[in-house]
């Protein structure tokens, strides 16, 4: 499976790029955006099964991302994770109600992306 | 006794020390495996004075207006840094710098979650990083920041935060420039 990893952190990538690897799931191509609108790019042109995104990032949000994810209805039952350090409820609920698959907010173990990931694919 | 802060009027100055020991106990401890030691809270006016080592920003802005910050030597970035990517890092590079910028960024995060229990909804900015010798950091308002010092084996870390209501919530365009720490001296 071909994996889309959003955040403008590219130490947050490279750290849920080694969750991924760890987790026991067949990866494929890992592909990095640094912000929303260079994901949709991404998403565009790779066949890519689990989405794992940032809120909080420059030029478009996670949140703008979901919404015009979600909005494609190619993509309406993509696997869409969000790790972010917004931890308000209300923010949280915004994003599911955007079209979230899950939620995990930072600082997170490895172990709880593996059990959001679970649950997800 | 800590002196009042103009957070005092919606939280304690002590809810506020706990909300940054947590979170940046909270941070070392899951992202890096890392133990720190809460050091003894203090207030302080700006003053500039010449620092060294790195300092990372995030500005904070809703009904309240405030900056977080993290400050350390380079070699404890570098520390920092190798624990959180699990990759040895001997000298400041883009690496330590971003591993910098998000740990500020989750832990400064993590008490902004806290505070908007209180102080109602707040925006975070990307995190800005500073690197280098000798170079001061001054804000344009005189304002008051409360100083968590950490003890990271024998390194020092220092986690501020200052905010101030905002004397434009409720208006369309809200004031968002926000204040610089004055960053304590590793040299």
């Amino acid at each position: 499976m071909d994996v889309l990893i959003v955040d403008d952190s590219a130490a947050i990538r490279k750290i849920l790029q080694r969750v991924l690897r760890q987790a026991e799931i067949p990866l494929g191509a890992v592909y990095e955006a640094g912000d929303g609108a260079e994901a949709l790019e991404i998403l565009k042109s790779q066949t890519v099964g689990l989405v794992l995104s940032d809120i909080n990032m420059p030029n478009m949000d996670g949140l703008e991302f979901l919404t015009r994810v979600r909005a494609d209805q190619a993509w309406a039952k993509l696997p869409i994770l969000m790790v972010s350090t917004e931890g308000a409820h209300a923010k949280v609920l915004e994003a599911v109600e955007r079209g979230a698959s899950g939620y995990v907010r930072k600082p997170f173990t490895a172990e709880q992306i593996k059990e959001k990931l679970v649950g997800l694919i | 006794m800590l002196e009042t802060t103009p957070t005092e009027q919606a939280m304690t100055q002590s809810e506020l020390v706990r909300a940054i020991q947590t979170s940046t106990e909270a941070v070392f401890s899951t992202m890096m495996d890392l133990q720190v030691t809460a050091g003894e809270v203090f207030v302080e006016k700006e003053e500039a004075v010449p620092a060294s080592g790195v300092v990372s920003i995030v500005g904070l802005a809703g009904s309240w207006l405030g900056s977080g910050s993290l400050s350390c030597t380079a070699k404890c970035a570098c520390k920092m840094a190798s624990h959180f990517l699990m990759t040895e890092y001997e000298a400041v590079t883009e690496d330590v710098l971003d591993s910098v910028a998000e740990i500020t960024n989750m832990i400064i995060g993590n008490v902004k979650t806290q505070l908007e229990e209180k102080l109602g909804p707040m925006g975070l900015s990307t995190p800005t990083i500073i690197y280098g010798r000798n170079f001061q950091t001054r804000g344009a308002r005189n304002q008051e920041w409360t100083v968590v010092p950490f003890m990271l084996g024998e390194d020092r870390i220092c986690v501020q935060i200052c905010l101030v209501p905002n004397p434009d919530a409720g208006r369309r365009e809200a004031r968002s420039a926000f204040p610089i720490p004055h960053v304590q001296n590793f040299s």
